[in-house]
């Protein structure tokens, strides 16, 4: 579904970033992310086993590419997937196996995954880099990170590809750059803009130029200073006109796509519509930063900016990992677990999700590695009925009712659930966080949408088969009556044949009797009285 | 070595309130007004929040009990006390021991669990317990007593306890002797009897907007709500909604007939207008969700409120319009859904 929007609407979003503007709700939280700022990134020591999950991005798994025994070279494509982002080998190695293996998705279910074990060489495959990526068509430009693997880094890993040709068909006048990193302890964004701003003003030139936008808004937290340096230096350096930095002021979920363009624009994106309906492409920092990588310098995504960070680790820090490197040995690298260490999660504490075993690898949707100790997270609360308080109503960025709509989802009314704007739920854990009655919210309209996508496929499937059972009886019926038409026919046919045998037998009597009053002298009938 | 953990969805953070922290916020805001309403007049108030209590807690027992619910998380939850105390405020300080009972039997046993129990309930049980006994035992609860000030007995603990629990004023001359009618209640049978308002307002029972006391009372709840509305426990809605539209209502009719009518902060500050404009009003199981809806409810209890005062046979309406908006909510909410993003 396309949304409709006014022209008038585009031209407001044209002025994205003049002003800044508010989104409804949201919550002011504990930043927590100087923690794990104070040393610069390093890259740890290669782990003695990649475990490289063939699902890393939104969509379908991957096919493996490669065999168990295998040789493989760092960068080299391992899965395949033909609308999806590619996998490649972040090591060169041998491949151990490949089996289920826990891979760090928030379903928290096993998939497939290709175990590499390094050789220690870290011999890069033969890579591709365009250098004339001035001159590149867009198409161009897309398909190489398509080739390269990238997926959208803040989180959500959606193939950047499919997001650049939705943008690049749709007259995207603006390209906003996310470096809002409105989770607390987060800083993985914040620490690669510091030590990486020119990386990332080059990708936003080749993520520009592949999209045919004007601007890029590179969105920034007013909390952080010497971010905003860095980047506009850099963009100064790169002499390219119409990049601009803008703060926002630090509001959780203002890093969400939805919420930063309010932020930026004043302006909603429609409902059932995406930003390019405004003209308008967001990708995270980090994103630009890795298609620089690719197109310059034929890099494909094979490692990225993790924080390690929390009460629940000795050394909080960041590193840049390779994607399939255990979450237990970067927890070493940081001098273990502290003592009282209670839960660890992939992600910030409001929308991360818990991971059962540290033996999970390090993926493309990895941002942050998350360790909570007993007083981090208190223990759990008995939940109360709705006191119908409108706590969650109040800070819900989607503006819903999350009471009411709960109570639909509950009672099982879809439709209801619908009206009271289920899909707009982004799932950011405001009303989950403010609830009195501690009610996992969030939870319910996580399974909401899961009957609800099942419902639909139902639907589907029904309909289907009604249009298959349809079609099937139109065809019985057309063979039938097929059937009964050549059956009278041919019955006609048989009825005139035998009229035609009696015309000629008639003919033969009306002669034999005509020979026979000749013969005779006497007539007494007519010719046609038999 | 690898390391296994327990898993337990987002938020991973612990929840900043709950359900018993916003009942005890809702006391601690009441606090100041029940002190000064037991300095004006006497201890009777707090005797009555006692007992009430006792009641509230004992039916929530027995009632938690009858539905096999646990206890513990319910019997701390406060929301029955916060029911109590309400109550409590409504009647006279002196009312029989007896009142408290029944009429937390109705709030707690009816108008809360046989809904359905905390979050269920329909009507604000303070107010269906009040209206119960009002309307069975008129008699009970309407003998009110002046402000200690004015008072020619005062009466201290003691006569306060054997008046609540023996029904008999120890003292010569009996109820008579101390009870007086409420301003409110002075107000109107002196505009039935055709006398001109700033003619009774002349009375000392009455301050500088409502009655003697009364008005200093409602100054404390107000004070306590404007904490609740700080700590985001209320929104501002309800509160601004009831007594605007009080204001706003009152103003013409005070302005065509100053001499029938009373001038429009006399009707806020008389009465339970304050009161339920941030206690009662604000209950948000009984109330409305959105913002708009909010808006309308508290309209609604002040417009009631003055059609009572002004054309109906009781002196206050407060409850009633409470409880009649109570069934107006889910119909309000309805029509008020606000917006969502993107639509």
């Amino acid at each position: 579904m396309i949304a409709m929007t006014s022209t008038h609407q585009i031209e407001l979003a044209k002025k994205a970033g003049e002003h800044t503007h508010h989104f409804h709700g949201g919550l002011r939280l504990r930043h927590n992310k100087k923690i794990s700022c104070r040393d610069p990134v390093e890259q740890p020591p290669l782990p003695k086993l990649l475990v490289v999950p063939l699902l890393q991005h939104a969509g379908d798994i991957a096919e493996p590419l490669v065999h168990v025994g295998d040789a493989v070279l760092k960068g080299q494509q391992i899965g395949q997937c033909q609308p999806c982002a590619a996998v490649h080998s972040p090591v060169s190695g041998i491949v151990d196996a490949i089996e289920e293996r826990s891979m760090s998705h928030p379903s928290g279910q096993p998939g497939l995954c290709v175990l590499i074990r390094p050789d220690g060489r870290e011999q890069w495959v033969k890579i591709n880099p365009l250098d004339d990526w001035l001159d590149a068509s867009p198409d161009k430009l897309i398909a190489h990170m398509q080739n390269c693997g990238l997926a959208g880094l803040g989180g959500a890993v959606f193939p950047t590809h499919a997001k650049m040709r939705d943008g690049r068909d749709r007259n995207t006048h603006t390209l906003i750059l996310n470096g809002v990193e409105c989770e607390p302890y987060i800083s993985c964004d914040e620490m690669l803009m510091r030590e990486q701003p020119d990386k990332i003003i080059l990708g936003a030139r080749i993520l520009r130029r592949a999209l045919g936008a004007e601007r890029v808004i590179i969105a920034i937290e007013d909390q952080m200073g010497a971010v905003e340096k860095a980047l506009t230096g850099s963009a100064e350096y790169a002499e390219s006109e119409n990049i601009s930095v803008v703060k926002v002021p630090t509001i959780y979920p203002e890093g969400g796509e939805r919420q930063l363009i309010q932020v930026l624009t004043g302006l909603e994106v429609p409902a059932g519509g995406r930003p390019s309906d405004l003209g308008l492409i967001c990708q995270n920092v980090a994103t630009a930063a890795a298609v620089a990588d690719a197109v310059t310098e034929g890099r494909p995504l094979i490692e990225r900016y993790v924080t390690v960070t929390g009460n629940g680790v000795s050394h909080p820090r960041n590193f840049r990992a390779l994607f399939g490197t255990p979450v237990s040995h970067l927890v070493d690298q940081c001098g273990g677990y502290t003592d009282d260490v209670a839960r660890l999660v992939v992600g910030g504490p409001m929308m991360g999700y818990p991971l059962d075993s540290d033996d999970a690898p390090v993926v493309k949707a990895s941002n942050c590695l998350l360790a909570l100790t007993h007083t981090d997270i208190a223990a759990p609360q008995p939940e109360m009925p709705c006191i119908r308080c409108g706590e969650c109503a109040r800070v819900c960025p989607a503006m819903l009712l999350p009471q009411q709509l709960q109570l639909q989802i509950k009672n099982e009314l879809w439709e209801p659930a619908q009206a009271y704007g289920l899909s707009a739920c982004i799932e950011c854990g405001c009303c989950d966080y403010v609830c009195p009655s501690h009610i996992p919210l969030v939870d319910w309209f996580r399974f909401g949408k899961g009957e609800l996508r099942k419902r639909v496929l139902e639907n589907e499937a029904t309909e289907l088969a009604r249009k298959r059972f349809e079609s099937r009886e139109a065809r019985l019926l057309r063979i039938k009556q097929e059937r009964a038409g050549k059956m009278a026919r041919r019955k006609q046919m048989l009825k005139d044949k035998s009229t035609q045998q009696d015309r000629i037998r008639a003919s033969i009597e009306r002669a034999e009797n005509k020979g026979r009053t000749k013969s005779h002298k006497h007539s007494n009938g007519t010719p046609d009285d038999t | 070595m690898t390391r296994s953990f327990q898993t337990s969805g987002a938020p991973h953070m612990p929840p900043p309130t709950s359900v018993a922290k916003v009942m005890l916020q809702v006391l601690l805001a009441l606090t100041p007004g029940v002190l000064a309403y037991a300095w004006f007049f006497g201890p009777g108030i707090l005797v009555q929040i006692i007992l009430s209590t006792v009641f509230a807690l004992l039916f929530e027992f027995l009632m938690l009990r009858a539905r096999g619910r646990p206890l513990k998380p319910f019997i701390n939850d406060y929301s029955a006390v916060v029911t109590a105390v309400l109550f409590a405020l409504c009647i006279p300080p002196l009312a029989p021991w007896w009142i408290s009972c029944i009429a937390m039997l109705f709030a707690i046993g009816f108008a809360k669990h046989l809904y359905g129990g905390l979050g269920q309930n329909v009507f604000n049980p303070a107010m269906v317990a009040y209206v119960v006994v009002l309307i069975s035992f008129p008699q009970a609860i309407t003998n009110w007593l002046p402000p200690s000030a004015l008072a020619e007995h005062s009466i201290g603990l003691a006569d306060t306890l054997i008046t609540i629990f023996t029904g008999q004023v120890p003292l010569a001359g009996g109820w008579d002797a101390i009870t007086q009618a409420t301003p409110l209640d002075t107000l109107k049978t002196g505009v039935d009897a055709g006398r001109m308002i700033p003619e009774i307002r002349n009375s000392p029972l009455f301050g500088d907007f409502g009655g003697y006391g009364w008005e200093w009372i409602a100054n404390w709840f107000a004070l306590g709500g404007c904490f609740l509305l700080y700590k985001r426990v209320i929104s501002w809605q309800v509160p601004v909604a009831v007594i605007g539209s009080v204001l706003l209502l009152s103003l013409p009719f005070w302005l065509a007939d100053p001499d029938g009518n009373p001038f429009p902060l006399q009707h806020v500050f008389s009465g339970a207008i304050v009161l339920a404009a941030f206690f009662i009003a604000t209950d948000p199981v009984s109330g409305c969700v959105s913002n708009r809806g909010r808006l309308i409810f508290g309209a609604g209890v002040g417009i009631i409120t003055l059609v009572i005062r002004r054309w109906g046979g009781y002196p206050d309406g407060v409850a009633f319009a409470v409880l009649l908006m109570n069934m107006a909510a889910p119909l309000i909410d309805r029509y008020t859904r606000p917006r969502i993003y993107g639509e």
